[in-house]
């Protein structure tokens, strides 16, 4: 239904471009002088550059490091080949990375079950243009300008088993960050609070977007709230669906700052992310070690990537 | 620092040591990637705008003081190096976490003349690899030293790397007027010791304060037990990875440890070691034990009620005279651009002059110099010296006696495992062997 306006655009658009098309493409032929071309040539050349010298390379490098024991320190061709031991260690002899993978998956389902539904939740409500609507979306949006960084000491103010105000409140004497079994969801909420926010302001973008007539036109059918909502609203922000989607595998997958910040990722927070960081920063460090825990996560990432450019190039091609 | 007088300055230490750059023995890392990202160029920017030439009147020093306080102090010692010898001295100072997060690339680039560092494997591991210069030549001309420093300041080849400043040893920490209440006795057995936390579990407080959440402060309990149980000599080779973790001795460290752990504060893997000696200074707790910066946490007032015994002995063959007493003082690059003025600095360092002066503005450590005027020293501190003077030896601390990637990768999350599941030995025992296998292969 959403695709309809747009195949309609597209069809009107082509014939009046089909009668100038070839006329028009020649006399730019002509018109594209030297200057143009060395424009061109810098605007192709240098974001390849900045591509390959900032993505590519890095990453082929850590892929390439992850094969040796190198410990940052003497040149280059001092550096050692390994073979798969790093990997072979990682899985066999390294007791955070199982935790850590699961703890990876664990915030990925967290924020797609529970936050990323709430925040539209949120937002289909704040739609509706209660009173004080303003309000409540200032308030749901402001974790979201902090970094997470901040929001662990925030979180810190609450959740400090000797001095944390929950436990001052209830007279508790809960170890939220310390506990194993209890921090990886303390630090989750922190998280989630964010999270809400952020897909709430995105819903809202959305729903603000969605022509009214289509709602109407539901109404007039009879069809109730939440059928107009799931059968008509919802697919209509494909885009917007999409976009969040994406949000959410990345935020899961940013979580580091969080855990680094309550107990760099050690006690229960383990994540992949912070488990390179603890191998590969640091005086003298395990970068051949750290290297294979970062492919691993480059192929965790890579997962997510090939989902997403699959749907957006099923997008286009329809 | 002290009690906490406002609601900001509780909100400013709610923030993590790592980031604050507050941290005394901080491990690995401390900010994120980024962070150690721009520290790095930072590092290598400091050490080109040091380069001024090789001009004759110049040294500069690569600083990890970044605290207020020795910041301050630093101040005050190069400037009587200025006095003393005409020499300007260009401090470049750098976030004491991000520091150490860098050293790797920093002694690899462009570093200072002469720079911070701490004694240990620490110090030897950079001697080793070529990346500090010998001074062996300086320490032919210090004097107040002992063998104990001398030693702490050499490397794996015999040659002298590192000019001691100041230290600080690990002991058990007390309020003096809670024990006079209660009437205990110091301990100076395994077995009187945990009498008196059994007594004190009894007249309601926490016998023994502890904190881990950061991960660096097991490891002082886990260092006294290992040395009071198997001794100086095993510790050291231990940590050297000649030793095996499976072996009988390191698994009584740990069942000695499971022993006590019902003594020490519950959920420690949430606290930092701040909040747990907050609970010492509020009467909530019997005992801790920490490195003498505990101090910063009682205020001025409080000072004179605090007092401290070295941790007993286990095995009366091994006795209590080993202990934990980080050592922090000054190496010089590898290739200096000033040799001449280096030297003269580590000269200075290590003598009387700097030694009065970090004394008198410092009341937090101690000087490694025994010719320097400790008539300035609280009561205190002047029984810490003496507790360090008299110890046969003396460990740098866990995560400055072996490989620091063994020590935040294998041994942090080993402890707090540890910790929360005293039962299952073997498994950790053999888990840190097989990693340290790996690890310690070159």
């Amino acid at each position: 239904m959403s695709d309809l306006p747009l195949i309609q655009a597209d069809r009107a658009v082509p014939p009046p471009a089909a009668t100038t098309s070839t006329g028009g493409r020649r006399r730019r032929l002509r018109l594209l002088s030297r200057t143009d071309r060395v424009v061109i040539t810098l605007m192709v050349l240098v974001p390849l550059l900045i591509v390959t010298g900032f993505v590519w390379m890095p990453a082929a490098a850590t892929v390439l490091l992850s094969g040796t024991n190198w410990d940052g320190i003497g040149p280059l061709n001092e550096i050692e080949f390994v073979g798969a031991r790093n990997y072979s260690d990682v899985v066999n002899i390294y007791p955070p990375f199982v935790p850590a993978i699961q703890h990876n998956l664990l915030w990925l389902a967290a924020l797609f079950v529970v936050a990323t539904p709430f925040g539209m939740f949120l937002a289909v409500l704040l739609d509706k243009e209660l009173r004080g609507s303003r309000f409540y979306q200032t308030a749901l949006y402001l974790p979201v300008v902090l970094s997470l960084a901040l929001i662990g000491f925030v979180w810190q103010l609450l959740y400090s088993r000797d001095q944390g105000l929950i436990n001052a409140v209830f007279n508790s004497s809960i170890d939220w960050y310390g506990d194993s079994n209890v921090n990886i969801w303390a630090v989750m909420v922190a998280s989630g609070w964010r999270h809400v926010g952020y897909i709430m302001l995105l819903y809202l973008a959305g729903l603000k977007g969605v022509d009214p007539s289509l709602r109407e036109a539901a109404s007039v059918d009879g069809a109730s709230e939440s059928r107009t909502f799931f059968r008509v609203v919802f697919p209509v922000l494909r885009p917007i669906n999409i976009i969040v989607l994406v949000v959410t595998v990345i935020e899961s997958l940013r979580a580091f700052d969080l855990v680094w910040v309550v107990n760099k990722g050690r006690n229960g927070l383990e994540l992949i992310s912070a488990l390179v960081t603890q191998n590969v920063v640091g005086e003298a460090s395990r970068i051949g070690f750290g290297s294979a825990l970062a492919t691993i996560m480059l192929v965790v990432s890579l997962v997510f990537i090939t989902i997403y450019l699959a749907t957006v190039m099923r997008e286009n091609r329809e | 620092m002290s009690r906490p007088q406002s609601q900001a300055e509780y909100l400013a230490r709610l923030v993590p040591p790592s980031v604050a750059g507050l941290n005394r023995r901080s491990l690995l890392a401390g900010a994120a990637g980024t962070g150690a990202l721009l520290g790095t160029g930072l590092l290598a920017g400091c050490g080109d705008d040091s380069g001024s030439g090789g001009s004759s009147k110049e040294v500069s020093l690569g600083s990890n003081q970044s605290d207020p306080k020795p910041k301050d102090v630093l101040v005050k010692v190069t400037d009587g190096f200025k006095t003393s010898s005409g020499v300007q001295v260009a401090v470049n100072t750098v976030d004491h976490n991000t520091f150490q997060e860098n050293i790797n690339n920093y002694l690899q680039g462009k570093p200072d003349d002469v720079f911070t560092w701490f004694a240990g494997y620490r110090m030897r591991f950079f001697a080793q690899k070529g990346l500090a210069g010998d001074i062996s030549d300086v320490w032919g001309k210090l004097t107040g030293y002992s063998d104990a420093f001398k030693k702490a300041s050499t490397g794996d080849d015999g040659k002298q790397y590192f000019v001691p400043a100041t230290y600080y040893p690990w002991a058990v920490f007390y309020r003096k007027s809670v024990w006079q209440q209660h009437g205990y006795q110091v301990p100076t057995t395994l077995d009187q010791f945990t009498t008196l936390a059994g007594q004190m579990k009894k007249d309601g407080l926490t016998p023994i304060a502890f904190a881990d959440k950061d991960g660096w402060p097991a490891m002082g309990t886990f260092d006294i037990l290992n040395l009071r149980i198997n001794g100086y000599q095993f510790h050291i080779d231990l940590m050297a990875g000649k030793e095996a973790w499976t072996s009988d001795k390191v698994k009584k460290v740990f069942d000695t440890w499971a022993g006590l752990l019902p003594l020490h504060q519950p959920d420690s893997l949430g606290r930092t070691w701040q909040e747990a000696a907050q609970s010492l200074q509020q009467k909530k707790s019997g005992m801790y034990l920490l490195g003498l910066f505990v101090g910063q946490q009682f205020n001025n007032d409080e000072q004179d009620d605090l007092d401290f015994f070295t941790f007993p002995e286990i095995d009366p063959s091994i006795g209590a005279k080993a202990l934990d007493a980080p050592i922090d003082g000054y190496m010089m690059a590898r290739k200096p651009k000033n040799p001449d003025n280096a030297r003269k600095l580590l000269e200075y360092f290590g003598g009387k002059a700097a030694a009065d002066i970090n004394l008198k503005n410092d009341p937090a450590v101690l000087v490694a110099n025994s010719g320097a005027d400790v008539g300035g020293y609280t009561a205190l501190q002047k029984k810490a010296a003496e507790l360090v003077g008299s110890a046969t030896e003396i460990a740098q601390f866990l995560d400055r006696d072996t490989r620091p990637d063994f020590a935040s990768t294998v041994i942090i999350p080993a402890l707090q495992q540890f910790i929360k599941d005293p039962k299952d030995i073997d498994g950790l025992t053999s888990s840190i062997e097989n990693q340290k296998k790996s690890i310690f292969t070159d």
